[in-house]
């Protein structure tokens, strides 16, 4: 675990295990109820790496969480339980990443058709392949 | 009188079959393209299941795909409703993490057309909300047209800016592309004072009225918990009691330098929101002004005009610049790999966000309010699908 500040930005990078549990931390101890975005980005060999931007508004302190998945996998815990906000980032995380989130209610594409093959934001998808019925 | 139908009339609904009504994705009160499936109890909204992405262009991926200065005008197609906006969070984030300067005079033009932006677009949010609610409002479509009429005061001014009236390209890295061509600040002028005038004509027309106050007043409330944990933004989180404005708590292009109030409504419902809307109308207008008066000479852009389409390249670095759109907080995530394109772009689009409370707020509401609650999130879809 590690963590670097600047003033009233604070970076936090965690192993995925204790995701749901900075999570708790960020929300119930430091106050930041306000939950901004969440995403992912793919690292290729490295694997994804999830970040989620929460805030304190009452004192002005953001908090970005980050978590390294590790190469090959795709699971890491819900924020739904916390911030009911996470459940549409978390789908759309699904759609674009195909990271599965543990604990999420209803875990399904939310952008893409439900039919859509593949996950359009990694870095291995060809964006030149033509997909019947469309092209 | 046919017995069944004296029996319904009688006892009203007293069943508990429920009834699966597809809204959508074709709805005119969607302003956009978007399908709510909503589960009811006659006329009580028990179950919602939001349905979107009927826009997706997937941004984030031409994001990766196109340079610092090809993206900018394409970013204005995710809130084409607010073009002026869209394109400022991405060359914002984009000057952020290459530590790129931006020149006085263009950081005072961003505020001024991101002001005549937000009162173009409360124009368009006020003439469709009502338009929404319906014949209750003296025909339905009499706010729309007036706002529309003013709205396009505002498109002129854009038009005589920059050639267009709905997608821009105004910004690029490092400043503006164009700087204001003669006699436009008196222009600028003439119109605010003309729009200031018929705001007491809307509100004249609108708080007067029993029909608008009885379908905005106590429906589809937010509380200041829910609103910060779903993240919404903009008046939608300032009607809910929460002040949370990007220009006052994070100033970017020099905000800092103009005096303007942040309205804060603690109700949390449609009134409310509407509320806040009508004051910022009335902030931006000041702005503008200030920002007219206080205009410093110099350059507009701190870098070339665009030659080649990879001539910007960002230093290594990542960040997350936001800026107050009209509908909240418009916010663009970087991760830029040296070259000229961003290695990662997260659009953080503040409609997406402002309509995932829906399906919290929407249980326990009639059919009918439905649509006067969407109207009060202002959503544009081209943002939530990106």
């Amino acid at each position: 675990m590690s963590a670097e500040g600047d003033g009233s930005l604070l970076t936090v990078t965690v192993p995925p295990d204790r995701w749901a549990e900075l999570g708790r931390f960020a929300k119930e101890t430091l106050g930041c109820l306000y939950f901004n975005f969440l995403t992912a980005v793919d690292w290729k060999d490295q694997g994804l790496e999830v970040v989620a931007r929460v805030e304190n508004l009452d004192v002005g302190l953001a908090v970005t969480m980050k978590s390294r998945l590790g190469a090959g996998q795709s699971a890491c815990a819900s924020l739904v339980p916390l911030y009911p906000g996470a459940d549409w980032m978390e789908r759309e995380c699904f759609d674009m990443f195909g990271i599965r989130f543990e604990g999420h209610p209803d875990l399904r594409r939310i952008l893409l058709p439900q039919d859509w093959e593949g996950h359009p934001l990694l870095k291995s998808y060809a964006v030149d392949t033509a997909h019947p019925p469309y092209r | 009188m046919d017995p069944e139908a004296r029996k319904v009339i009688e006892l009203g609904y007293g069943g508990s079959e429920r009834l699966t009504m597809n809204m959508g994705p074709q709805h005119p009160s969607a302003h956009g393209v978007f399908r709510a499936i909503l589960s009811l109890e006659g006329e009580t909204v028990v179950g919602v299941d939001a349905v979107i992405g009927y826009l997706h262009r997937c941004h984030e991926k031409l994001g990766e795909s196109l340079t610092y200065t090809q993206y900018p005008s394409i970013a204005s197609k995710t809130d084409y409703v607010a073009a002026m906006t869209s394109e400022l969070a991405y060359v914002r984030a984009a000057e952020m993490v290459g530590k790129i300067e931006v020149p006085k005079r263009a950081q005072y033009l961003r505020v001024i057309v991101a002001e005549l932006q937000r009162i173009a677009s409360h124009c368009l949010w006020l003439g469709t909300w009502c338009l929404d609610m319906g014949g209750a409002l003296g025909g339905g479509a009499t706010v729309f047209l007036y706002c529309i009429r003013e709205r396009e005061w505002v498109l002129d001014l854009f038009e005589a800016l920059v050639g267009a009236r709905l997608l821009y390209g105004f910004h690029q890295v490092g400043g503006t592309r164009y700087d204001v061509p003669a006699g436009w600040a008196q222009k600028v002028r003439e119109t605010l004072g003309l729009i200031e005038k018929r705001l007491d004509e809307y509100e004249d027309m609108l708080e007067g009225n029993a029909f608008f106050l009885a379908r905005t007043q106590d429906v589809g409330g937010i509380s200041r918990e829910l609103a910060q944990t779903v993240g919404i933004s903009g008046p939608l989180i300032r009607g809910s009691g929460v002040s949370y404005d990007i220009r006052r708590l994070e100033p970017y292009s020099s905000y800092e330098d103009f005096d303007f109030k942040v309205p804060v409504e603690t109700a949390g419902d449609c009134y409310a929101r509407y509320r806040v809307r009508m004051v910022e109308f009335r902030e931006s207008i000041s702005i503008v002004r200030q920002a007219l008066d206080g205009l410093p000479e110099g350059p507009v852009s701190s870098r070339p005009g665009v030659k080649s389409v990879g001539q910007v390249r960002i230093a290594k670095g990542e960040g997350y610049a936001r800026v107050e759109g009209p509908r909240g907080e418009v916010g663009c995530y970087l991760i830029s790999d040296g070259s000229a394109k961003p290695y990662r772009m997260k659009w953080r689009g503040a409609s997406f966000s402002n309509l995932a409370v829906l399906p919290h707020i929407l249980i326990g509401c009639k059919v009918a309010d439905v649509v006067a609650i969407m109207g009060s999130v202002d959503p544009v879809f081209g943002e939530v699908d990106r």
